[in-house]
């Protein structure tokens, strides 16, 4: 880029370098019907997944369509909230909006009945225990602030019961 | 809870951004701080408001930053009877392409005739409407932004257009553009 | 070139709002009818490319989402444009041509209802001296309509013939959102909504989704009676800064048209992806359009305007036509940015 030339009178005046342009602009989701029902579900401190019809998979959050086939997951299918690690990380560098003690970790967890992971934190647990193929339940947040968000999961803990078998967890890994 | 109640929620998504201006931009907003509006000089030697880095049919580097007048004339307008959020102004007003003096592009802004359609029309006069300079003792406010008291160097240094009270002078202007325009 | 056509298209019932199901669950029945219609199995796809706004939608990388209403498994070769669906046609058209791909799904959805959709397009403005002016696409529009008018390029009577014979079209199309016998005077009876814009020149806010497949040579000729084949495809932009362009004509379809070969044949309809009144004209002109050559048998954008999805909905209404007979050669546009400044013109021909 060439040097610009400026008029007599911008000359010697100390120049703009930057401009501030904040924005901001408001939306009113809407979840659909497969995300709605999975709330509503929770609220009633029910995990229901939805399986496809294709290739039999059940998935959890459900979103109504099938990412492998593409078809439409109508049957509901309801889940325990015991299921099992198979990834996990520990977060060791705060960032905005956390509430966790540092370190703290979050896992994908298989719950059982279903084919897919979801992703929440682990606790009750020395965060060097944590590991792949660890058998855990839901600790639900107390009657009255349960809702229709997967917060009303406070969080996962280990259940007591044996590791399950790598061959029960490794098409998730 | 209905099990096939759908859910919404409301949602903000926040851009806080600050953007960089370049020496050409730059230039546009140190000038705006200093109450005074410039262009750059076209491949073809036009006079282009706000400035632009490059030629907009030729590409090549633009280079020299012109100073143009206060004022102008409108070359259209729209009327916007209710404001959108973040609009310039929350009661009825116009926006206008203003083709200031010396400049041979228009650039757009919103023009005050207090809430009067009435008031506007092509070829009038305008003029900008400046938001204060800072006081000397007065710290430059790093955080401003288009809710600034006084002049930082963003396009809401000026408020808006405003009409000049020279209606002999608009009709002349009138006439002159449209013998350009052919 | 390789020639390339459109054998398939499907469309939702393009509504005010959409809001009980999100947009998979809106795509979702569309593919498996372009699908269909093209007697194609998900898997015989090789390219995918999908078109939406992060912007419109309030969150980024919105559409990689939308890809479960395919189902993206095995892994699938795919593309994204956050621009109008039109052009993720034309990115595959040009994969196309390089040989990459036979057959190409291209889809496109906006939901205009979460949001408010002027202040959401004032973010592909300038941001240094538009954007913090939060100056609307109906504003600008309205002002373009305005030079036109006092240039004479065109009259409101005729901005208000382009909404009668829209209306009526969109009255027969059973997936337009507006539709109805108008008259042009009571049109213009109107109170101005956007001064000098009426409400009815400006396009209704939409909520809807687009699926298309295109397939080239003799993969084409296999799956559809009579593919719609892509004869000349351009697409031209101007400068962005609107004190710049002569707003009241548009060089850009000028160009376009004349580079896809508008004028090597006769045109028997045109559908023009002209999302205000004024610029239906604009256009009509710029393509060298005949007064008695039809313009949106569909009602066009100003009968349900799905943002990022209008331009591909014109394609996909002109290839539908060309397929089952009602005309050979037919004219497809698409626009983006403000006030026309972004334009693709694409001539379709039945066999």
């Amino acid at each position: 880029m060439s040097e610009i030339t400026l008029p007599a009178s911008l000359q010697g005046v100390a120049p703009v370098k930057s401009i501030r342009t904040p924005a901001s602009l408001e939306y009113q989701y809407s979840a659909g019907r497969a995300s709605s029902r999975f709330l509503n579900n929770v609220a009633q401190k029910r995990l229901v997944g939805q399986r496809c019809p294709t290739c039999l998979k059940v998935y959890v959050p459900p979103r109504g369509s099938c990412p492998t086939c593409g078809v439409a997951t109508d049957e509901d299918v309801e889940l325990t909230d015991n299921g099992t690690i198979t990834s996990f990380c520990v977060v060791n560098v705060p960032f905005m909006g956390t509430l966790m003690d540092i370190p703290y970790v979050s896992a994908l967890i298989v719950l059982d009945g279903s084919d897919i992971p979801i992703m929440h934190l682990i606790q009750e647990v020395p965060y060097d225990e944590v590991h792949p193929g660890m058998r855990v339940e839901a600790v639900w947040v107390p009657d009255d602030e349960i809702g229709a968000t997967l917060e009303s999961i406070r969080y996962f803990r280990p259940n007591g019961e044996p590791d399950a078998p790598f061959d029960s967890y490794k098409e998730n890994v | 809870m209905d099990g096939e109640q759908v859910l919404t929620a409301p949602v903000t998504i926040e851009y806080p951004f600050r953007r960089t201006t370049g020496p050409v931009i730059g230039a546009f907003m140190t000038g705006l701080r200093e109450g005074l509006i410039v262009g750059i000089r076209g491949a073809d030697g036009r006079v282009l408001v706000p400035p632009q880095e490059y030629d907009p049919l030729t590409a090549e580097d633009l280079t020299e930053i012109v100073e143009v007048g206060n004022a102008g004339v409108v070359t259209t307008w729209c009327w916007i009877d209710e404001p959108l959020e973040g609009q310039p102004f929350d009661r009825s007003f116009a926006w206008a392409l203003v083709r200031l003096d010396g400049a041979d592009t228009a650039m757009v802004h919103a023009l005050d005739t207090g809430g009067d359609p009435s008031a506007v029309h092509t070829g009038m006069r305008v003029q900008a409407r400046w938001r204060p300079a800072r006081p000397a003792d007065v710290e430059a406010d790093s955080k401003a932004d288009d809710g600034g008291r006084y002049r930082e160097g963003h396009i809401l240094d000026i408020e808006c257009f405003e009409p000049v009270t020279d209606s002999a002078g608009a009709i002349d202007q009138l006439a002159a553009d449209q013998e350009v325009a052919r | 070139m390789r020639d390339v056509a459109i054998i398939s298209f499907a469309q939702t019932r393009h509504r005010r709002e959409i809001s009980d199901i999100n947009e998979v669950e809106m795509l979702m029945p569309l593919m498996g009818e372009a699908l269909a219609e093209a007697g194609i199995a998900k898997e015989r796809v090789d390219f995918v490319c999908s078109a939406s706004s992060d912007y419109l939608a309030g969150q980024p990388f919105s559409f990689v989402m939308s890809l479960d209403a395919f189902g993206p498994w095995p892994p699938i070769s795919e593309s994204h444009v956050d621009m109008d669906g039109a052009w993720a046609l034309y990115e595959a058209w040009v994969k196309m041509q390089m040989g990459k791909t036979d057959i190409a799904l291209v889809y496109a959805y906006g939901k205009s209802s979460p949001g408010n959709i002027r202040r959401v397009m004032s973010r592909q403005l300038d941001p240094y001296s538009l954007g913090p002016l939060w100056l609307d696409s109906v504003s600008m529009a309205a002002m373009q309509a305005r030079l036109g008018l006092e240039a004479g390029a065109f009259t409101e009577k005729q901005m208000a013939d382009v909404v009668a014979a829209s209306r009526r079209h969109g009255a027969a199309n059973p997936f337009a959102q507006l539709g109805g016998e108008f008259d042009a005077g009571a049109l213009l009876a109107e109170p101005e909504f956007v001064s000098p814009l009426r409400k009815h020149d400006c396009p209704p806010v939409t909520d809807g989704a687009a699926v298309l497949i295109l397939a080239a040579g003799d993969v084409a000729r296999e799956l559809s009676e009579r593919p719609a084949w892509i004869r000349g495809i351009d697409h031209r932009i101007e400068a962005a800064a609107l004190g710049v362009r002569d707003l009241t004509r548009s060089v850009s379809t000028e160009q376009a048209g004349a580079r896809a070969g508008v004028a090597d044949g006769p045109v028997d309809f045109a559908e023009l992806h002209a999302p205000f009144a004024h610029q239906e004209l604009i256009l009509r002109s710029a393509l060298g359009l005949a007064d008695d050559v039809t313009v949106n048998p569909s009602g066009g954008a100003l009968c349900a305007n799905p943002i990022m999805t209008a331009g591909l909905i014109r394609f996909g209404e002109a290839a539908t036509r060309i397929g089952r007979g009602d005309g050979d050669r037919a004219v497809a546009h698409a626009t983006s940015g403000p006030c026309l400044q972004q334009n693709l013109v694409c001539v379709l021909e039945g066999e």
